[in-house]
């Protein structure tokens, strides 16, 4: 078997076995598991507002997927998508609650903002890995709950006076469309869908057709041999960070101007920074299989809250589904050997 | 307020948040020193916590004041047993072991908040009525001076985690078992060819994480939020990781840092009520381990070193 075909095998394989997990999980203690994926699909896909509901959130999952798969490329594993996400989202907001101007220069500024925002929170683990060969998926997590931290911060002091949420953005810096909110029987999907698939075009195009991404992909593969072939590994490492935390705080701006209008004070993550390793995992780290796997996740998550209604089951049955496909997908040495002697023993 | 009432109260807040984190980063010690990275301290944290409180829940007529203490050994078993997902994944399948670990903290909050619902049939449990109180230690409080400072008002697991600590330090530092532990995660051809079986020595290494970090999160349960909810076990984790690391990868350095991640996760909490401290922004205090930790990483507070093999599997006659 050609290692494309496995490459495409494994993804497949490994929701299918958490799928079948999770029907198991559901079997032993006592739910119907026919019922419960009826009503996991008809909550993710069974009426109009539920396939925008379904996109709404598969909007963000594309940003921070593509954020976490554009620093693996480069070898590098962002845990703090999260943390670049909450930046993005505070700086979208504020930018659009702060400002009064036309739509074509507010809501492009918004976004610019929470892009920087999220490049910058990128920026400081990726000039520590590059000078000083620290390690980002500790320097991330911590950036991660600096941001939290900070942004509660800011909501309470700076940008509204000791109340729990920001005032709502003004109009011109909103994505909300009403023509997403006339066809899918008013859903929350908005405008980012369109920005989430140019992302996904521009993350393509730079990897897989410029120097640029040439370069980056090398560092992945071996840094010394890039260094030799006079690539700057330094110079590649920072660039790949900040890319990809502007990807993560597009995904903010997202959340920020077009899900809630506003910023509120958090406790704790909201999970879709995290969830984005899944999606770039199951995506093979290559921008249409984030495209994919963000959609999929996204009915997976919003298909999860008709399955208390319909079918009694708790809707963490799917965290735990995505769980075990995560697992499974890492495992991909053993899904390979086992293919391997599947196909031995048909012969 | 009185200076000296104003640091028992710090002292006793510190050592309080400390307790979990220490046993927490001491399993993080345990499994980073064979080499296997362990993100998903924060996954064992919730599984201990989770099962210590239904274990409570459930027995705390039966057992009494002991209960508590019960339940941290049942916490141990089966953060260990969980952790063992993560040792087959990350050694036998090889594994991304970040990944991996990851997987492991979304798995442990899946498979909690599912197994709340199926048995309690909401979203969270009832507060437990037997937990670790902070009491004063017979005799010792009467001490002039250090007696109010440090054996009042203390939790009793806060003392065995320090204890534990320097026990851990004598097995890793002084005994062969410790020496064959590090060998594995420094240099596991070394170790293979002087007849130490590798896998077995960090699958071991795993299921210790694992029953440490279920001990972490059944203190913290069982002391300070005293029920389990989505939200009980938030961070913590993630806290006890970067204290491993600020300490080093050594079990005093990662107490020191853990009882010094309480006092500033206390000085947060009680600064409000104590003079001076209240002009300074709880931010400030909130964000200071998390700051402190990357400044140690990126060499300001003295290099920290991972161990060698740390994060590689081990495949047999591969140089």
């Amino acid at each position: 078997m050609s290692n494309r075909t496995l490459n495409l095998l494994i993804p497949v394989v490994s929701v299918i076995l958490g799928l079948l997990a999770g029907a198991l999980i559901m079997l032993v203690s006592g739910y119907n598991p026919v019922d419960g994926y009826i009503a996991l699909w008809n909550g993710a896909f069974g009426q109009a507002f539920y396939v925008g509901e379904t996109l709404r959130l598969a909007t963000p999952y594309i940003f921070a997927g593509l954020a976490i798969a554009f620093a693996f490329r480069t070898g590098l594993f962002n845990i703090g998508a999260e943390g670049q996400l909450i930046v993005g989202w505070i700086a979208a907001v504020w930018v659009g609650v702060a400002f009064d101007l036309p739509k074509v220069i507010h809501l492009p500024l918004a976004i610019l903002a929470a892009c920087c925002a999220g490049a910058f929170w990128g920026f400081i683990p990726g000039l520590l890995k590059a000078r000083l060969r620290v390690h980002e998926v500790i320097v991330t997590i911590m950036m991660n709950y600096i941001a939290l931290h900070t942004s509660n911060y800011l909501i309470r002091n700076v940008l509204s006076k000791q109340q729990d949420t920001t005032p709502h953005i003004h109009h011109s810096a909103s994505l909300s469309s009403p023509f997403f909110q006339k066809i899918t029987d008013f859903s929350t999907l908005h405008n980012g869908i369109y920005l989430a698939l140019v992302a996904v075009v521009v993350m393509w195009f730079i990897i897989e057709k410029t120097t640029l991404g040439f370069e980056l992909k090398s560092v992945g593969f071996n840094q010394s041999a890039s260094e030799y072939a006079g690539m700057s590994v330094n110079r590649s490492i920072i660039l790949s960070m900040v890319i990809s935390g502007a990807f993560a705080g597009l995904g903010g701006a997202m959340e920020g101007l077009g899900n809630y209008g506003f910023a509120f004070l958090q406790s704790n993550f909201s999970g879709i920074g995290f969830d984005g390793i899944a999606v770039a995992l199951l995506g093979g780290n290559t921008a249409p299989g984030v495209l994919i796997a963000a959609v999929l996740f996204g009915a997976l998550k919003v298909g999860s809250l008709n399955m208390p209604v319909d079918a009694n089951v708790p809707n963490e049955l799917v965290n735990i589904v995505i769980a075990l496909i995560i697992l499974f997908v890492a495992s991909g040495y053993i899904i390979k050997w086992s293919l391997a002697r599947l196909k031995r023993e048909a012969k | 307020m009185h200076f000296m009432t104003a640091l028992e109260i710090i002292i006793s807040a510190s050592l309080l948040s400390a307790a979990p984190l220490i046993f927490t980063a001491l399993g993080g010690v345990f499994s980073e020193r064979s080499g296997v990275v362990n993100i998903g301290l924060e996954g064992l944290m919730i599984m201990g916590a989770f099962i210590s409180i239904v274990f409570n829940l459930t027995f705390s007529h039966a057992l009494g004041a002991w209960t508590p203490w019960i339940a941290v050994v049942v916490a141990m078993l089966v953060g260990g047993l969980f952790a063992l997902i993560h040792a087959a994944a990350s050694i036998s399948f090889r594994a991304d072991q970040t990944v991996s670990g990851v997987a492991i903290n979304f798995l442990a909050l899946g498979v909690a908040m599912f197994l709340i619902k199926n048995i309690y049939g909401k979203g969270q449990t009832n507060t437990i009525s037997e937990y670790f109180q902070q009491v004063d230690v017979p005799g010792l409080s009467h001490i002039p001076g250090i007696g109010k400072l440090f054996f009042q008002g203390i939790t009793y697991p806060s003392y065995i985690a320090i204890l534990i600590a320097i026990l851990v330090w004598f097995i890793l530092y002084k005994t062969p078992f410790g020496l064959r532990l590090r060998s594995v995660g420094e240099h596991p051809m070394a170790a293979d060819t002087m007849g130490i079986n590798v896998v077995k020595m960090r699958y071991f290494a795993v299921f210790l994480s694992g029953v440490f970090g279920g001990i972490g999160g059944a203190v913290y349960a069982q002391s300070i939020t005293l029920n389990f909810s989505s939200s009980t076990i938030s961070g913590q984790g993630y806290m006890a990781l970067a204290a491993m690391i600020f300490g080093k990868w050594n079990p005093l350095g990662a107490m020191g840092a853990a009882l010094f991640f309480g006092f500033a996760q206390s000085l947060s909490i009680v600064g409000n009520s104590i003079p001076y401290l209240k002009e300074i922004p709880s931010v400030y205090l909130l964000i200071a381990p998390y700051v402190l930790t990357i400044l140690a990483l990126a060499g300001f507070i003295g290099r920290a070193e991972a161990p060698k093999a740390d994060g590689v599997p081990y495949i047999k006659g591969e140089r």
